[in-house]
């Protein structure tokens, strides 16, 4: 596609209806976020501002860095070898990219769900109360307190809840992503980070989970990456399309879906390329 | 004829079908056969093993008949007849035959064939086994009153009971009652085991309380200089409290002595075909029954107890005959010390390799030396292991704290624990290599998720890692503990000996004694087969005792399969 005929606005500029809109703030600002993986550019310049307690959908096509991009925020890109970043991420005022930072720290505010569910081979109890013995926490009483209160949030709990002692490997994969998410806000996190968590599920399993989506919104921020535009268009209230590694435009998701500023956007929304 | 051209719209030239006779390899499988081949050549070769040992390892404690051979010059010979032979009589054997003997042989184009008997009375006759060629022999009979004696000393006796005296009174075999024998061999026996039980046990607590004086005088001196008033206080401790001592071990010899002298009062005369006879204590026969005289019961009874004497008794005769209890308790020992080294030294490089370390030049290089390690011969590891743990580090243990045992060695010799310390050694290159495995098989997804949840780099290993590579970790030990139990070259030079009958477990302090050299059935059957005065009589006790080791590994691995299964089964359950 032509990209010198569009115009290069790479940074979002709010709109003043989306201003309106906000009410709660910013809780994630990303500025001039550079990425390589060794001589390879992932991520070029990406500015944007995530806010609070909103479902925010990050889309584009495949290997556009929309889940590298999702992945640095809690910054699981550690693990790889040869990665170089530049640029800065702070997460209510704390630079997260700060030498000295608490990662560990950093992690238990921001849980996380996978594209494929990953339940721990254990019990659907220590599943969901992971984040709560790796902080050390040995109070049953708590323990369960903790595991009902993110099951129900997670709206697995009345499926689950005579067989809390079972296999987590043993649910289907729908109940199994239910299960990480379950697992994901048992920590009580600010921001939930989800990398495609529908792709691997059938379409009842995906409703549900978009469902639940909807019904987290508001205690949570939701930054979700997929691949499926009609899923950003029916439970995100902001959109990012990411193109080759770089923000092709960040706004409402109503605007971005109706009357977009960009042509590549448009072409993508409206299905032309992607 | 003619051909009639099918006459039609012209059809544009296609490059031509591939033609399936023309290439095999395109629509058969040209190399089934080899592999099928390759793997049935495998299988016969095992099962044709394992048939070879069980055959041999089960038939060897089987009664057997005493065959009474009289040969043609009418000299009469006794024993138990095993395999036959054909061989070529020599010229100077054939002049020695008489003439119909020597059309015999002719007749078969000089051959002939012989068989092996044992003939026991090794103490009369010098020899246990005696071929006998075929054509020497003019009838072969089974008499009823034919015993096979099995004997503490000199290996069986082949021939007949005469006579039997208890306390001076002596009744020949025909005036004994039946079951007579068998309950004085039980009485006489009882003696024996009081005997020994008396020197071995009871004053050998004497004479390690003894030593243990001793060595708290030598350790004084030492301490403080021979002369120094604690030299001396020490001395004279010692020696108040070694009048007690020597008191108890004159009562425990004079008592070993009354029973010794009512011992040799029972004895037994044996007769054997050629006229010869023996009297010796009853209590020096381990077994005796009429071997042509059995009924399958009976036969079943010497079968078992011959087994169960095998299993838990000493040897004796160098090693040729008895039990293989230490050989057992050795190799077992070995191997579990040998696993509790490794298991947790192999686990935590491997974890530091795979999990740590920044995978690079340097890493690969470590990771390929490992793998080469276990390629090095293992005598070289044994020497490793002498030299090192035995002479450096033993020696060390000793003069820091056995000084007042030296210059005899107490760890800086051979012992238990260097030999499963070299096993370890040999064997932790396995382990790291089948651990790095697992460590990769665990899914990345897994890791992930739980580090997002905020857990640590040593949580994530800890509570996902590991236990999910517990299966695979666990099929290294099992290869490791299977290298380990059937090496024997290393164990040579580092502690295993032909007789320790010395458990390394005992009810002195401290119990467990490390520094004990031990007895391996492996070595064992080295010995048994290849180092004892009659390798004859050793052959039956190598395929037993290998038919014993083959049992111990399978028994240990199973063990070691069942729990990693069981583990297995908490990972597979259903995925979607």
């Amino acid at each position: 596609m032509d990209a010198a005929a569009t115009t290069t606005r790479d940074a979002f500029e709010p709109t003043e209806y989306h201003q309106a809109k906000s009410s709660q703030g910013e809780i994630i600002e990303i500025k001039d976020f550079n990425l390589w993986y060794g001589q390879a550019q992932a991520l070029h310049d990406v500015n944007m501002t995530i806010e609070k307690g909103m479902v925010t959908a990050l889309i584009g096509p495949s290997g556009c860095g929309k889940s590298t991009l999702l992945r640095c925020l809690n910054r699981m890109n550690d693990l790889i070898d040869n990665l170089k970043i530049k640029g800065r991420m702070t997460m209510d005022g704390m630079d997260i990219y700060a030498p000295g930072v608490d990662v560990i720290g950093l992690r238990k505010r921001m849980g996380m769900v996978f594209q494929k569910p990953n339940p721990f081979p254990k019990s659907i109890f220590e599943n969901v109360v992971y984040p709560l013995r790796v902080d050390g926490v040995r109070d049953r009483r708590e323990l369960e307190e903790a595991c009902r209160r993110s099951l129900e949030a997670a709206a697995l709990w009345d499926e689950v809840k005579e067989r809390l002692e079972d296999n987590a490997l043993g649910l289907s994969g729908g109940q199994q992503q239910r299960l990480c998410i379950a697992r994901a806000i048992a920590s009580d996190p600010d921001v939930l980070l989800m990398d495609e968590p529908c792709s691997a599920l059938d379409p009842i399993a995906t409703s549900r989970i978009e469902e639940l989506i909807d019904e987290l919104r508001g205690t949570y921020t939701i930054i979700i990456v997929t691949h499926n535009m009609q899923q950003a268009a029916r439970i995100s209230q902001n959109t990012a399309f990411m193109y080759l590694g770089r923000l092709i435009e960040y706004g409402q998701t109503e605007v971005m879906f109706t009357s977009p500023f960009q042509r590549r956007t448009q072409d993508y929304v409206t299905g032309r390329f992607g | 004829m003619t051909v009639i051209e099918p006459k039609g719209p012209e059809v544009p030239a296609k490059r031509p079908r591939r033609a399936h006779a023309a290439e095999l390899s395109a629509f058969g499988e040209p190399f089934l056969w080899a592999h099928g081949g390759a793997l049935a050549i495998g299988i016969v070769l095992i099962i044709g093993f394992l048939v070879l040992v069980l055959w041999n390892g089960i038939a060897t404690f089987w009664p057997r008949p005493v065959a009474v051979v009289t040969l043609e010059d009418g000299s009469l010979v006794a024993g138990e007849p095993s395999r036959t032979e054909p061989f070529r009589p020599g010229p100077e054997l054939l002049s020695s035959l008489s003439e119909t003997q020597r059309q015999t042989v002719a007749a078969a184009d000089g051959w002939a064939e012989r068989r092996l008997y044992r003939i026991g009375n090794y103490d009369l006759y010098n020899e246990d086994f005696r071929w006998i060629a075929d054509y020497a022999v003019a009838r072969v009979d089974y008499p009823p009153e034919m015993v096979f004696v099995e004997r503490l000393e000199w290996g069986p006796f082949v021939g007949m009971v005469q006579a039997l005296a208890v306390g001076g009174e002596t009744r020949t075999a025909a005036s004994l009652r039946p079951g007579e024998l068998q309950s004085e061999l039980a009485k006489a026996q009882d003696r024996w085991q009081r005997i020994r039980h008396i020197e071995r046990s009871l004053i050998g607590a004497v004479n390690h309380e003894m030593e243990r004086e001793r060595l708290a005088v030598r350790r004084a001196i030492l301490d403080h200089g021979a002369g120094s008033p604690a030299a001396l206080a020490a001395q004279a401790a010692a020696e108040r409290r070694m009048k007690p001592l020597e008191e108890r071990y004159q009562a425990l010899a004079a008592e070993a002595r009354a029973i010794k002298d009512a011992d040799a009062a029972v004895t037994i005369t044996l007769a054997d075909v050629g006229g010869r006879d023996k009297t010796m204590p009853l209590s020096q026969v381990v077994r005796i029954y009429a071997a042509n005289d059995l009924s399958l019961i009976e036969k079943l009874g010497v079968y078992v107890s011959r087994w169960w004497e095998f299993l838990s008794e000493e040897p004796r005769e160098a090693n040729t005959e008895g039990g293989v209890f230490p050989a057992i308790f050795g190799t077992f020992a070995m191997t579990l010390l040998m696993v509790i080294v490794v298991a947790p030294f192999g686990v935590i490089t491997a974890l530091y390799l795979r999990e740590y370390a920044k995978q690079g030049r340097l890493v690969s290089i470590v990771r390929i030396s490992v793998n080469n390690l276990a390629g090095v011969p293992s005598i070289v590891y044994g020497v490793f292991g002498l030299g090192f743990f035995a002479y450096i580090l033993g020696g060390s243990i000793d003069d820091l704290f056995y000084p007042e045992r030296l210059p005899s060695p107490t760890f800086g010799t051979g012992g238990l624990l260097w030999a499963s310390l070299t096993l370890a050694l040999l064997t932790v290159p396995v382990v790291i290599v089948a651990t790095e495995e697992a460590l990769a098989a665990v899914p990345r997804s897994m890791r992930e998720g739980s580090l997002a949840c905020g857990a640590s780099k040593w949580q994530t290993i800890r509570n996902i890692v590991l236990p999910r590579a517990m299966p695979g970790i666990l099929t290294g030990l099992i290869l490791a503990m299977a290298r380990g139990a059937g090496e024997v070259a290393p164990l040579m030079l580092v502690g295993v000996v032909k007789l320790a009958p010395e458990l390394p477990i005992d009810g002195y302090f401290p119990y467990v004694h490390l520094e004990r050299s031990f007895m391996h059935l492996g070595f064992h059957i080295y010995d048994v087969g290849f180092q004892s005065r009659n390798s004859e009589a050793g052959k039956p006790m190598v395929f037993v005792t290998t038919l014993l080791l083959i049992g111990l590994v399978a028994a240990m691995n199973a063990t070691a399969i069942v729990i990693r299964n069981r583990l297995k089964r908490k990972f597979a359950v259903g995925h979607f």
